[in-house]
Order: structure tokens, then C-alpha cells, then sequence
């Protein structure tokens, strides 16, 4: 009887029940099956799309353009947050800026940049390094500034040079910040990616791919859409989590 | 032998010539700390001299980027025509339920997480695959099942909301140091007065970070949802003057978007300052 119940105060209760019900609302017709794919279906359009190879395309797609764009924001993000850790004065001029940028929703962009840079791939990379540069940019110079007082003044004792300081003292106190930063980046470069593929009239990738099935009306689409999108940020987040030694649940709020 | 600390503390002695360093990292002077307030505005000054002067000269055309007087015209026209109004209200309406529900679901199911540990098996991956799933994946499945009606602009926001204050609101009453509950059961407190005495001030902190990202994200989930499936409201407004090429228009909208995140941010920090003198919190 105890055996029951733990199974049933389990964790895999509430999905598998949720799943159950779904099942058998689409089997009996509870709910609109013009609208509803079985649980059934959406296996069976997975395992489609696995076999034709379009969702490994997509997926190809959305994740090549989703590392460069990260590629090209967190390095921007790097080196503008050292060179704020380095000079105190840029970092007064330029703080209060940045932090107002910051309050711009980063969607907001979007038509701006596609009327910049076009429709086409510019604009969704620029999109999805700009969203990578934030977090990136904040977390080294948070990181930064919580390196000890006092070992800059042994640094300084010793007359070190300012890049042997940055590399001896900055970064090595910085680093967690620093992954917590990359780990957001790689994250917010993950939605951005979506978003992208969403705004920009793209025509590969997951958002793409879930944009069309919508359309369609294919709701078994878009239920493995939502899947994959998920399955992907968790790996990141797994991925940085693993490197940078840092627990997996921290920083997970800050992540709409 | 010189002791190294006195002497870094010393700084220069007499007769010793140290080196001075040709930085000093984040660590400002005195004068500078003063003046910090004052320095801050020198960048968005020059930027809109640089502005200014790039549009007068017409270095950069008028379609890349207007002149300032071109979009603070288009700003005023907004404003008399009402748009803005109009179409902001029905924004920040949307905010308001969005974040009401999803901040009081959030409350409501993080300390049900924190105070049962039954109740965290249960819900546990269920929470996390919700979570794991970002608002911009919902969205073309919540657009099938409710339309692009004001219930969907509400679920999302109100989804982008609850993740964040859900784990804050756990995280700050799990945190709440066992000798504080000790003290209160030494004390004789009841339940109540536990709740309201300990685990609230010393939770708040975290509880209002919650609150915080939620807002930020409630914001930034509804230029999204507006952008993509509205008829009306600011990212609607946004999509519109893109696609009359009304460049003005837009710059003048990204202010609006940019102020009204800022002004969100600022009223939760006042906010919080305000609870935690009130209330006591500890951090």
C-alpha cells in the first residue's frame, strides 16, 4: 500500500496522468480532433521528421546560426566587460548607458534590425548576438568587481603589467561570474535563435518549422516544436552547467 | 624585511619609488565617485550630439536613422493622434493581469514547493519541463488552442511570470536560516506569527528578485506576443510603422518600450526598499 502511494507522490505522476488524459480526450473526441493530434500522432510526426531528416535540418539550422551569433555576442560582451573592469572611467561613462539599453525589451529590436540590415541572415544574427552581449557583458563586470581589494594591491605591489593582471588576478577571481554570464548568453542566443526564426520570415530551422505547422493547423508539429526547443535549451543549460561547476538550478529564473 | 601588507597599505614611502599603476581596475577615486552621477550622462549626450549631427549633415540618410526633431514630430503626433496612449494602456493592462495572475500562481506554488516536501516530488518535473519550455515556444501552440484573443497575451505573460517568482519564492523560504525557526520555536511563536516575523523578512530579498526578473520578462513577453499576433497595443504599434517604413515612429516607440522597462525596474527596487524597512528584512 506504502509502495502505491510513493509511486503515486512520485514526480512521474503528474506528466504521465497529464499525457493519459490527453490520450483519451483525442481518442474519445472530448476534444476537437480537427485541432487536437493524439499523443500518438505527435510520436509518429517525430519519428517523420527524424526519418526524412527535416528536423534534423532544422534543428542543424536553428543551432549553426544560434552558436555563431553567440559567438559574435559574448566575444563582443568579453572583451567591452574587461575593458570596463580595466578602466574605471569607462566603466563610470558607459555603465549608466548600458544598463538603460538593457530595459529595452530585446524584441523590440527586431524591426529595426530587419529594416537595417534586411530580412535576411544579418539581421538574425545581429538579433541573437545582441541578445547573447547583455548577459555576457553584465556578468564579467559584476564578476570584475568583486575581485579583492587586496589582491589588486599585490598585483600592484609587484608592478605587474596591466594584461598579466587581468590574466593572474581579473579573470581567475571573475570566472564563475563569467560562466554564469556565458551559460545566460548561450540561453538568451537559444531564444533569440526561436525568435529570429519567427521574425524574420526565416525559412529553416525549429521556429520556422513550427511557424508553417501552425498555419497548417498541425498541432502534432508544433507540440514536437515545442519539444525540441525545449530539449535543446535544457541541454545547454546541462552543458555550461557541467563546465562551469555550477548547480542547475541557479540562474534558471532569470531565463523567460 | 619589510612586511608586504604594511607596505601595500603604506603605499609610497619615502626614498621607495613604486611604480604608479597605469590603472587602477574598478576601483574609482573619490572625486570620480562624486561626480559619477554627472559622468553617466556625458555618453547619451555625445550619442545624441553624434545623432544630431549625422542626421544635419546627412551623413546617414534618413531611412537608416531620422533626425532627433523628426522623431521627437512623430513623437508628438503619436500623442495628440492618442495612439500612444491608447495603444500603451491596452499594453500595461495586459501587463497588470499577466503578471497578477502569474506572480500570485508563482507565490502560491513556490511555498507550497518550499513548505511541502511531498508536494516538490510531486510537481517537480512537471514544473521543470513548463520552465524549460520558453515562452517563445508556447506561442504557436497557445495561438492553436486560444487564438490570438487577449487570453493568449495574458497566458504568456502571466507564464513568463510565474517560472521566475515560483523559484525565487522557494529559493528564499528554503533559505531561511534553521537557527531563525529554531529561536521562533524557543519563542513559542505560532505558525502565523512564524510566517509573518521570520520566513517573510528573511525571504523577501529573494522573493522580490523574483518579482523583479518576472516583470522584466512580462515585459519583454508581451512586445514579443504583440509584435507577432496583436491587433493593437504597443508592439503592434511597433510592427505597423515598420511596415510603412515610418522610421521615425519607431525610434519613438523603442523609447516609450525602453522607459516604461526602466520605470518597471526602478518601481520594484523602490518597492522593495520600501518592504524591507517596513518589514525589517534581513539580507
Amino acid at each position: 500500500m506504502s509502495r502505491v502511494r510513493s509511486l503515486l507522490g512520485s514526480g512521474a505522476t503528474l506528466p504521465v496522468a497529464i499525457v493519459a488524459v490527453w490520450g483519451l480526450a483525442t481518442h474519445f473526441g472530448w476534444l476537437d480532433v480537427r485541432l487536437w493530434s493524439s499523443p500518438a500522432a505527435v510520436l509518429q510526426s517525430g519519428w517523420t521528421a527524424l526519418q526524412d531528416g527535416s528536423l534534423i535540418a532544422a534543428l542543424k539550422a536553428s543551432l549553426l546560426r544560434d552558436l555563431a551569433g553567440f559567438g559574435i555576442g559574448a566575444s563582443a560582451g568579453l572583451a567591452l566587460g574587461l575593458l570596463l573592469a580595466l578602466l574605471p572611467l569607462a566603466d563610470i561613462l558607459l555603465e549608466p548607458t548600458l544598463n538603460a539599453a538593457r530595459q529595452v525589451a530585446l524584441f523590440a529590436w527586431v524591426p529595426f534590425l530587419s529594416l537595417w540590415l534586411g530580412n535576411g541572415e544579418e539581421g538574425r544574427l545581429a538579433f541573437i548576438a545582441l541578445a547573447a552581449f547583455f548577459p555576457v557583458l553584465l556578468n564579467i563586470h559584476l564578476g570584475a568587481r568583486r575581485v579583492e581589494a587586496s589582491h589588486l594591491e599585490v598585483a600592484r605591489v609587484l608592478c605587474l603589467k596591466p594584461h598579466r593582471v587581468l590574466l593572474k588576478v581579473i579573470l581567475p577571481s571573475a570566472l564563475p561570474s563569467l560562466m554564469t554570464g556565458l551559460r545566460l548568453g548561450l540561453l538568451y542566443a537559444w531564444l533569440a535563435t526561436i525568435g529570429a526564426e519567427y521574425l524574420f520570415a526565416s525559412t529553416t530551422g525549429i521556429g520556422a518549422l513550427m511557424m508553417d505547422a501552425r498555419e497548417l493547423f498541425r498541432m502534432d508539429q508544433v507540440i514536437l516544436g515545442m519539444a525540441v526547443i525545449g530539449a535543446v535549451g535544457f541541454g545547454l543549460n546541462v552543458l555550461l552547467s557541467r563546465v562551469g561547476h555550477l548547480p542547475l538550478w541557479r540562474g534558471l529564473e532569470e531565463v523567460p | 624585511m619589510t612586511d608586504l601588507s604594511q607596505w601595500a597599505q603604506s603605499g609610497a614611502r619615502p626614498g621607495l619609488r613604486i611604480r604608479r599603476p597605469a590603472f587602477s581596475p574598478a576601483v574609482a577615486s573619490g572625486a570620480l565617485k562624486r561626480l559619477r552621477p554627472l559622468l553617466g550622462w556625458i555618453v547619451p549626450a555625445v550619442l545624441l550630439l553624434a545623432w544630431w549631427a549625422a542626421a544635419n549633415s546627412h551623413l546617414v540618410p534618413e531611412e537608416i536613422l531620422p533626425a532627433p526633431a523628426t522623431v521627437a514630430q512623430a513623437f508628438s503626433t503619436l500623442i495628440t493622434s492618442g495612439d500612444l496612449q491608447s495603444n500603451l494602456l491596452i499594453a500595461l493592462g495586459r501587463v497588470a493581469y499577466g503578471f497578477g495572475a502569474g506572480a500570485l500562481a508563482g507565490l502560491a506554488f513556490g511555498a507550497g514547493m518550499a513548505f511541502s516536501d511531498g508536494f516538490a516530488r510531486f510537481v517537480r518535473p512537471t514544473f521543470l519541463i513548463i520552465s524549460q519550455i520558453p515562452v517563445l515556444a508556447w506561442l504557436p501552440f497557445l495561438m492553436l488552442l486560444l487564438g490570438i484573443g487577449e487570453a493568449l497575451k495574458i497566458v504568456l505573460v502571466a507564464k513568463s511570470v510565474f517560472v521566475p517568482v515560483a523559484l525565487s519564492t522557494f529559493a528564499g523560504i528554503r533559505g531561511v536560516p534553521v537557527r531563525w525557526l529554531e529561536l521562533a520555536r524557543v519563542l513559542q511563536f505560532g505558525r502565523w506569527k512564524t510566517l509573518r516575523r521570520v520566513v517573510l523578512p528573511a525571504a523577501l530579498p529573494q522573493l522580490f528578485n523574483g518579482l523583479r526578473y518576472g516583470l522584466t520578462h512580462a515585459w519583454m513577453a508581451l512586445v514579443v506576443v504583440e509584435l507577432l499576433a496583436s491587433y493593437e497595443g504597443i508592439g503592434y504599434l511597433m510592427i505597423y510603422s515598420r511596415q510603412l517604413f515610418q522610421l521615425d515612429v519607431m525610434v519613438a516607440i523603442m523609447l516609450v518600450i525602453g522607459a516604461v522597462g526602466l520605470l518597471f525596474d526602478r518601481m520594484l527596487a523602490l518597492g522593495e526598499a520600501w518592504l524591507t524597512r517596513r518589514y525589517g528584512g534581513a539580507s
